[in-house]
């Protein structure tokens, strides 16, 4: 647990910083539905991260249990998403989301 | 006894709620039976308080329901007010009422509108009582409007006919001009006394002093009201026009009660007026011209329900007469055996119609006095009253307003015997007209006529007896019998009585007056009998050629036609214009810009929906910054 701690917090924060921004992009970028929901995992991860870094230099282990509970809502999340992906693969053919534009006035 | 009063206006209320909501469920005769029953009931109890006002000591009682408005100083209670006045008038009311509505089982048998017919009489009757019950000027004015209405709806009965609605309409807003005034003088009334419950109001004026303008414009104003509501000139001619409506309804309505609510409302006021001695000569000489002015229209006419429409006007304005010379009891006794002779004539010419299967013109009559014994008889009577022969009821009270008027201005005097004379030789062109003579109708009428069934000739029975009978509670002091009715009525008028001199008329005097207009009276029958049934005289059809005196007469003075260019036309051009420029520009502008305006909002905001995922996403990723940015 030592040669963890030598490593300053910034380090952490700057990656967890980056993996988020990263992963804010994609989600805004991508045509990809299924690019999307990476990302969306992505910038969760990245929170992980952060919180996880966080407990272990504070000592408090409030947070490794929130990473917990940020773990179990993605996978539910992704469940979900991906089911709903697969039916509009299924409606529609494709995966691209310019195609879902039936709102459009 | 006091509970009791409270439900005379409430039985009429309950019979219209039940007919109104359920009559085309029920029968005709259950129908007929809930609101004569309804009528009935509150006659009774009537009988029952004025035998008890008549023997108490105190002669006025006052019960309270409920208090109804309570703001700033404004406090108007829900209360009725039994004195010798109102007992008095709620007799008239319900007795006649209950007659009428008896008579209209018979005579609205056929009509397919028979329920609702007699959901509006209900209302009506209550709406009547509460004008006379209540115990402060509000309540007066909230039965004074209801009568109003149930007139507008009764006139307009058969709606389907484009002319009785207008005849309708007219009624109403001839009314509502003489409402105006009413309610000012009831503002007013507020504004000086603080109140607007009788007792209060009427304890205070007892000790102003006469002549100050506030009373004469409250009085004046009031009586505005009253020459609506009782068509004096120039608020009158509505009252002919509303013969449009059926003849039961002209009777209790425009004979016996709902035209009475002025003078009764003269009467109530009476330390007012007597306060306000320019008001009741306004009020007085009001009442004559407009009682000269309606006899020489009826003079002429050929419609038998325009005549005795023009004949109730005369007659109201003789009762104006008799309260503008401050014989207020005078008055109120005119208002009585009008009620029983003005209700018989209306009742009669009611079964003469029916009889002449809706004819209603007097040139096509004639002869019917053997078609119909019990109509002809009871007419007779009838008309014998309104022309004032001893011992009519008629004679005694039109004598008595005679013999007041004599004492305060022979000018009047003059006037007003004039008036009677010509009352006496119209009524008896009618009588003659439609009675005597051959028969001029068409072979059809002829073979149906027939007397009426008994529900109509019962009720005519009754008020042809209470015609000749009447009189009889009134009797002048030269009879040396007591004057009922002036005993009776004393204590609402004790206060007027203490203000103003007594007078007392010479008994030579008294009976030189009686026998003068009793000689006129007859020999204006005779002239009528010699004109009509011995020379066989006809009045002039329609389209024959008559002298332009007798033009201007026959066609009401051209009042009506005055009316519309003076009055009419103007009213409708500027509502004209106020409808081009300030609706359509202004009113519709703004309405419709709203909608438009909404309309614009509602496509800029859809160009937000692009449907586009991307975009959503983006707007989501910067709100969310934005939020976390603002603390």
């Amino acid at each position: 647990m030592q040669t963890l701690q030598t490593v300053p917090i910034n380090m952490y924060i700057l990656l967890s910083a980056v993996l988020f921004s990263i992963g804010v992009f994609g989600v805004l970028l991508r045509r990809n539905a299924i690019i999307i929901f990476m990302c969306i995992e992505l910038m969760l991860n990245a929170v992980n991260l952060l919180l996880v870094a966080f407990s272990t230099y504070l000592g408090d282990a409030d947070g490794q249990v929130f990473v917990f509970f940020i773990m179990a809502v993605a996978a539910a999340e992704v469940a979900v998403g991906l089911a709903i992906l697969t039916m509009i693969y299924r409606n529609t053919g494709s995966v691209d989301i310019e195609v879902l534009n039936k709102l459009k006035n | 006894m006091t509970q009791l009063v409270g439900l005379i206006p409430l039985l009429p209320l309950i019979g219209f709620l039940i007919i109104g909501i359920f009559g085309k469920q029920l029968s005709k005769g259950i129908v007929g039976a809930i609101a004569c029953g309804s009528i009935l009931g509150s006659f009774l109890i009537a009988l029952a308080v004025f035998f008890q006002v008549k023997s108490s000591e105190s002669h006025s009682i006052t019960i309270t329901l409920f208090d109804w408005i309570s703001s700033g100083k404004l406090h108007v209670a829900f209360s009725f007010l039994i004195d010798p006045l109102s007992a008095l008038f709620l007799l008239i009311i319900t007795g006649v009422g209950f007659l009428i509505h008896v008579y209209s089982v018979g005579y609205m048998h056929e009509d397919e509108g028979f329920s609702r017919f007699f959901a509006y009489l209900n209302l009506f009757v209550f709406f009547m009582l509460i004008l006379v019950m209540g115990s402060n000027y509000l309540l007066m004015f909230v039965g004074w409007e209801g009568v109003g209405l149930c007139s507008y709806l009764l006139i307009g009965f058969w709606f389907k006919n484009t002319a009785y609605n207008n005849a309708a309409k007219k009624a109403f807003i001839l009314n509502r001009i003489g409402d105006l005034g009413f309610l000012l003088g009831i503002l007013l009334i507020f504004i000086t006394f603080g109140s607007i419950s009788y007792a209060e109001v009427f304890s205070q004026a007892k000790f102003l002093g006469v002549d100050k303008p506030v009373i004469t414009t409250i009085t004046l104003l009031l009586f505005v009201g009253a020459m609506g509501k009782s068509a004096q000139i120039p608020l009158y001619t509505w009252l002919p026009d509303a013969m449009a409506g059926p003849t039961p309804v002209s009777a209790l309505i425009h004979a016996a009660t709902m035209v009475t609510a002025g003078i009764y409302m003269i009467a109530r006021s009476n330390i007012l007026y007597t306060l306000a001695p320019v008001s009741l000569e306004v009020v007085a000489v009001v009442g004559v011209i407009t009682s000269l002015f309606a006899a020489s229209i009826g003079l002429f006419q050929n419609d038998i329900k325009k005549v005795l429409a023009y004949s109730t006007v005369s007659q109201l304005g003789l009762m104006f007469l008799a309260l503008g010379v401050g014989a207020y009891s005078t008055g109120v006794f005119h208002v009585m055996t009008h009620a029983f002779f003005k209700a018989l004539l209306f009742l009669g010419a009611g079964s003469v119609i029916h009889a002449m299967s809706g004819e209603q013109d007097i040139r096509n009559m004639g002869g019917l006095k053997k078609h119909l014994p019990v109509t002809y008889m009871t007419f007779l009577l009838g008309t014998l009253a309104i022309s004032g022969i001893f011992p009519f009821a008629g004679f005694f009270s039109k004598d008595e307003i005679l013999a007041h008027t004599f004492e305060h201005n022979k000018v009047l005097w003059v006037l007003a015997s004039l008036a009677s004379a010509m009352t006496a030789f119209y009524m008896f062109r009618l009588f003659y007209l439609t009675f005597f003579g051959n028969f001029r109708g068409t072979k059809e009428q002829e073979h149906h006529l027939h007397e009426s069934p008994k529900s109509m000739t019962i009720p005519l029975i009754v008020l042809a007896v209470l015609s000749v009978v009447g009189g009889f509670i009134g009797v002048p002091e030269i009879f040396h019998a007591p004057h009922l009715l002036e005993g009776f009525l004393a204590p609402v008028f004790a206060d007027s009585e203490m203000k103003t001199l007594p007078t007392h008329m010479n008994e030579g005097t008294e009976l030189t007056l009686i026998i003068l207009a009793l000689a006129i009276a007859i020999a204006m029958i005779y002239f009528a009998y010699d004109r009509y049934v011995k020379k066989e005289n006809l009045p002039a059809d329609e389209d024959e050629e008559i002298n332009p005196a007798q033009k201007l007469v026959y066609n009401k003075y051209y009042i009506d036609e005055f009316y519309n260019a003076v009055i009419t036309k103007p009213v409708d051009w500027l509502s004209d214009k106020f409808y081009r420029f300030m609706e359509l520009r202004f009113v519709d502008a703004i309405v419709n810009g709203i909608g438009t305006s909404v309309n614009w909002g509602s496509r800029t905001l859809r160009l937000i929906q692009t449907g586009s995922i991307e975009l959503y996403l983006l707007i989501m990723v910067l709100g969310i910054a934005v939020l976390l940015f603002i603390k």
